[in-house]
């Protein structure tokens, strides 16, 4: 496993998307600090692209990587190895060189603008470890979908809907939703509702970070007894965990059963 | 020839007159209360360091009484320490403690009442129900006084500078901290509250009623329970005061009620759940304030007409202004916005667009508050985006039309 996981981490190395990827994240923390010259409001804006741009960039790199190397998976399937072995294997090297480029592009200029010194060293560490628990969690989402469909067009088309769907139409249905039942007591359902989706609680999670936990709880005390408690914290976390495994899980055993 | 003549004679008399008693463990008068009962008009008395247990001093005649080397004067329980009922007393340079919280009655530790022409100066109050408590005065000044206590719940405490029924005070220089209300004015008109800090008070850092023609400036309000809730008056002034860091549920930098004829300019709002809460307020002028990083930096809840917004910042607010209905009665212009997405291409720094301040999500925010996990979501962002573009639930005549590029310095 850790040969495939190797194998398929110094593949993604060496190919021009990871050094895109990472020269784009570089830029944009740059440019952000550059902008901003205030590492605490660069964090609050950063959010905003890390919540929304990781979720697509894995699903896309995820999707089209298994795609590329169909071919090496099945010469990889004729080998005397164990099928989940080989995609997990992929699966965990292709998240993990994606999750090195966003560490390493954000982190790289924050560094140089001194965050270590600056208070907001903790938000901006959370909000890194957001962003990768997102890498993961879409690269196997994007593996699943891929696994599915053996369509090369449908496949993406699925895997862009699904980000489309989790990124902006869910918070819509959410929005309205929570408009059309006002009369009745909603903050157990939208912490609910929350937690099934995890853009919105990786972004929860942020705003929590950044102190906005006295706005939450100027809504009810739900709201403040769950956000405002390490309580919260611990279990928005299982749940992100929880988001990784379920569909980790689903690929193996897909992968099990597939007719190649 | 005659009026030296004349001065030189007063200034006998006064020299006749006003004594200096010394108090102190080994004088000839041990008790403070002794040196009050002998001291005659005008006389002074003098307080040496030391440990005095003493309470219910009652105060019937102009004296002036001064701490040197900070004497301690132990109130021991349930009873106020000074009862001030004459014109002219000074107070000063005591330390003043221990006072037990009371049911019935507003204990003090210096308790004034119908007086005129007082001085509360330099004096440290610490462990007490009620700090200063003035009832009917006028023309008093309190200053440079360190009051605090370790109150936990706000039915067991009392305020730290209370006024009630006064006119022409000042209060400046003073230190609150740990109280129910730092500073609280009730029917107390024409005064002037200037350089207090008031921190960490569980209720308000400020409070006032009922209290016409007053000016607060170069005061700080930090880190209070509910931050400053002003209600009920009229002609007030508060400029270049600072309040901050007031986060919590049901918590603001400055909650306006009421409020008529007012003038609010070069204050620094800085880290509140809600900047300023205005309801039923109707021609104040906000001028030059600075918003930044307040979870809402203005609400207007409602009845609030011929406001005035000129000159003021917003800055890295999570809201800058949400409006409670459709109908806009206040006037916003040449403010600086930070999220204004506008140009400028006459180079003139203001912008050539007008600002909407009001978003569709605080509006949909104060329809039905749950909606507010969503925050800084990338839909919401959508859908604010085009409620800028066609204005439909928002007060369509909400603009500032003259949107600063840069901040006002």
């Amino acid at each position: 496993m850790f040969k495939i996981i190797k194998y398929s981490f110094y593949d993604l190395m060496r190919s021009r998307w990871s050094y895109i990827y990472f020269a784009f994240y570089l830029l944009l923390g740059f440019v952000m600090l550059f902008l901003n010259n205030n590492v605490s409001k660069a964090v609050i804006t950063l959010m905003n692209v890390i919540v929304v741009l990781t979720p697509l960039i894995g699903t896309i790199f995820g999707v089209m990587f298994y795609y590329n190397s169909k071919e090496f998976t099945e010469l990889l399937l004729a080998q005397p190895l164990k099928r989940t072995t080989i995609f997990i294997g992929q699966y965990i090297g292709l998240a993990t060189s994606l999750s090195l480029s966003l560490v390493l592009g954000l982190g790289i200029p924050f560094l140089v603008y001194g965050v270590i010194e600056s208070t907001v060293i903790w938000n901006f560490a959370s909000l890194l470890l957001v962003g990768v628990f997102l890498t993961f969690i879409f690269v196997s989402l994007a593996f699943n979908i891929a696994l599915s469909n053996d369509n090369k067009i449908k496949g993406f088309g699925i895997a862009i809907l699904m980000w489309l769907l989790l990124a902006v139409i869910y918070d819509g249905v959410f929005l309205i939703s929570l408009m059309l039942f006002n009369d009745y007591p909603l903050d157990k359902f939208s912490l609910i509702a929350c937690m099934f989706n995890p853009i919105d609680l990786s972004r929860i999670l942020i705003l929590l970070k950044l102190d906005i936990s006295a706005l939450l709880g100027y809504t009810g005390a739900v709201f403040q007894q769950f956000f405002g408690t390490s309580l919260g914290m611990i279990v928005s976390f299982l749940v992100l965990t929880l988001w990784i495994i379920l569909p980790v899980w689903r690929i193996a055993s897909k992968a099990k059963k597939k007719d190649f | 020839m005659r009026n030296i003549l004349f001065i030189a004679f007063l200034i006998f008399v006064f020299s006749l007159h006003a004594k200096q008693i010394e108090v102190c463990a080994t004088c000839t008068i041990k008790s403070l209360k002794k040196a009050v009962e002998i001291a005659k008009s005008g006389d002074e008395i003098v307080v040496k360091k030391g440990f005095y247990k003493e309470s219910n001093i009652v105060i019937t005649k102009p004296v002036t009484i001064r701490g040197e080397n900070n004497p301690i004067i132990d109130g021991g329980g349930l009873n106020y320490i000074f009862q001030i009922k004459s014109d002219s007393v000074t107070i000063s340079g005591l330390k003043l403690q221990n006072v037990q919280a009371n049911y019935t009655k507003d204990l003090a530790a210096i308790y004034i009442s119908k007086s005129k022409y007082f001085t509360i100066n330099n004096n440290t109050l610490s462990n007490i129900f009620f700090g200063i408590l003035i009832e009917k005065s006028q023309y008093g000044e309190i200053k440079n006084n360190a009051i605090s206590s370790i109150t936990k719940q706000e039915y067991n405490s009392g305020n730290g500078i209370h006024l009630w029924n006064c006119n022409h005070m000042m209060i400046h220089g003073n230190k609150v901290s740990e109280m129910r209300d730092g500073i609280y004015l009730e029917f107390t008109s024409k005064s002037k509250i200037y350089n207090n800090i008031s921190t960490k008070n569980i209720r308000y850092g400020l409070h006032f009623m009922f209290s016409d023609e007053n000016e607060y400036y170069n005061n700080i309000f930090a880190n209070n329970g509910a931050g400053v809730a002003v209600m009920f008056s009229k002609f007030i002034k508060i400029y270049r005061n600072k309040f901050v860091k007031n986060w919590g549920s049901a918590s603001y930098g400055l909650l306006l009620k009421e409020i008529n004829d007012a003038q609010l300019f070069d204050n620094v709002f800085d880290e509140n759940t809600i900047g300023i809460n205005t309801e039923g307020c109707s021609r104040i002028n906000y001028k030059y304030n600075i918003f930044i990083r307040n979870g809402w930096a203005v609400k207007v809840s409602g009845a609030c007409y011929a406001n005035k917004f000129r000159n003021n910042n917003f800055i890295s607010n999570a809201f800058n202004l949400s409006f409670n209905g459709r109908i806009n009665d206040s006037d916003f212009d040449g403010n600086f916005w930070d999220d204004y997405a506008g140009y400028d291409l006459d180079k003139d720094g203001v912008g050539d667009v007008p600002y909407r301040p009001v978003k569709l999500f605080s509006y949909i925010v104060n329809k039905s508050p749950e909606t507010i996990v969503l925050l800084r979501s990338l839909f919401v962002d959508m859908i604010n985006f085009s409620e800028k573009v066609a204005p439909v639930f928002t007060p369509d005549n909400l603009l500032d039309n003259n949107p600063l590029m840069n901040q006002v310095k």
